[in-house]
């Protein structure tokens, strides 16, 4: 794979194909876990190490598991993880565990890990589906964490939770219709940023094109000139 | 009098799609219509009830005493996933007009949160559900409530939808799953009243 590839990965995981707010996958998980910027961080890190490993071990035994028996054995691959993931965070981050709650053994049915498993780990080398779950946990850590400090600054008045010196609070946006509230405004803020970017991609490559063209008739002369001496 | 409770919190208060986020995918994917939207309801609380009846006792008398809790993930997903494909054979040779209304809902329960969910809180923790222990009756019921939940709520937001989609002039960003969100913030609003009871 040459590095453009890998470039375009990173893009459509992080941007193009943002999980949470282009495809609108993993909801449940979203909703839940923004109440405050660190159970963001914290779902997302999770959903991105599930990712990472879920995606190399289905790229390194594409060529074994039979195409009949796939969805099973991905989903069978994918709990492997979360258990894994459940009883170090149990061990280590009690607290974060806590916060997580039901949703943590909820990440074995979380779309975006089999869908990635599916459409993109199943057929390609290790390196890329690599890069590709990086990439995608990326997408979804940055969107939770982004969504967590809103709520958290909005309803409860602090920074990753660091209170302000203001007493201003929201209750509505640290309830479950801000957390839905919240969630859709960022979405259709989004998309409204991203169809702008792609307008001007868009714009870029037409003016890149002008340019490769011949700019006047001498010049078309002497580039066909050129290639017959050639 | 601990049944009342029990449904009024598993439907109302403890709302699985509005209060407790189990279940969004298909309550945001299959809510465009109202006969689809009953449909899925149905088929998501049939599945659960169902699910709830092998993996409780699963649990509790299989895994809990052979020392195998730490595998309850695995065991879940993969009893479910084969409840789910036996039902939709099932269907499909005897009750072949109800899986013909049903069946094409059916795969897409097996990855569905609110399958798994309920699974797992009736296992867990069970002072915020109303009742003093959990035995299989009560995991059923609250198995079939809050399906009932479910179903209500993604009634709801597909008969608002229809009329929103069709009808109502909002800019080009806000247009499906954006619009469906704020739709479901206000009817989290209305369901936070239930609360208070």
């Amino acid at each position: 794979m040459k590095k453009n590839d890998y470039k375009k990965i990173f893009f459509d995981g992080v941007v193009a194909n943002n999980p949470t707010w282009r495809l609108v996958l993993g909801t449940c998980a979203t909703l839940a876990l923004t109440t405050s910027a660190m159970n963001g961080i914290g779902m997302g890190l999770a959903v991105t190490v599930i990712l990472l490993c879920s995606n190399v071990l289905v790229s390194l035994l594409r060529k074994v598991i039979p195409n009949e028996v796939r969805i099973p054995a991905f989903v069978l691959i994918i709990a492997t993880f979360v258990t894994v993931v459940r009883m170090v965070l149990y061990a280590y981050l009690p607290d974060l565990y806590d916060s997580m709650g039901v949703f943590l053994p909820l990440i074995v049915v979380n779309c975006i890990i089999l869908g990635r498993a599916e459409s993109f780990a199943s057929k390609n080398t290790v390196l890329a589906a690599a890069a590709d779950g990086v990439a995608n946990g990326i997408g979804f850590t940055v969107a939770l964490t982004i969504m967590g400090i809103i709520r958290e600054f909005l309803g409860n008045a602090s920074f990753f939770g660091i209170a302000q010196p203001w007493d201003f609070k929201i209750g509505f946006f640290t309830s479950s219709a801000g957390a839905f509230f919240v969630y859709g405004i960022c979405i259709a803020l989004f998309n409204f940023i991203y169809s702008k970017i792609e307008i001007s991609l868009a714009h870029g490559k037409a003016r890149a094109r002008r340019q490769s063209l011949p700019k006047s008739l001498e010049e078309l002369k002497e580039t066909a000139q050129a290639q017959e001496e050639k | 009098m601990e049944i009342f409770t029990l449904f009024i919190l598993a439907v109302f208060v403890n709302n699985f799609v509005v209060v407790q986020f189990l279940g969004i995918c298909p309550f945001l994917g299959v809510s465009k219509d109202t006969s689809s939207a009953f449909g899925m309801g149905v088929a998501v609380t049939v599945v659960m009830v169902l699910a709830t009846l092998v993996t409780y006792p699963l649990y509790t008398f299989v895994m809990v005493p052979l020392g195998f809790e730490f595998m309850e993930i695995i065991f879940f997903i993969f009893v479910i996933a084969a409840l789910v494909q036996m039902l939709e054979q099932i269907l499909k040779k005897f009750i072949p007009a109800l899986y013909n209304s049903l069946g094409i809902y059916l795969p897409l329960i097996t990855t569905n949160c609110a399958v798994l969910g309920v699974a797992e809180l009736v296992i867990g923790d069970v002072s915020a559900l109303g009742i003093a222990s959990m035995n299989l009756g009560y995991a059923l019921l609250y198995a079939l409530f809050s399906g009932i939940g479910f179903l209500i709520a993604i009634l709801l937001m597909s008969g608002l939808r229809e009329k929103v989609d069709r009808y109502a002039d909002m800019p080009k960003a806000l247009k499906g799953f954006p619009i469906s969100m704020v739709i479901a913030s206000f009817m989290a609003m209305a369901f936070y009243v239930f609360t208070l009871i």
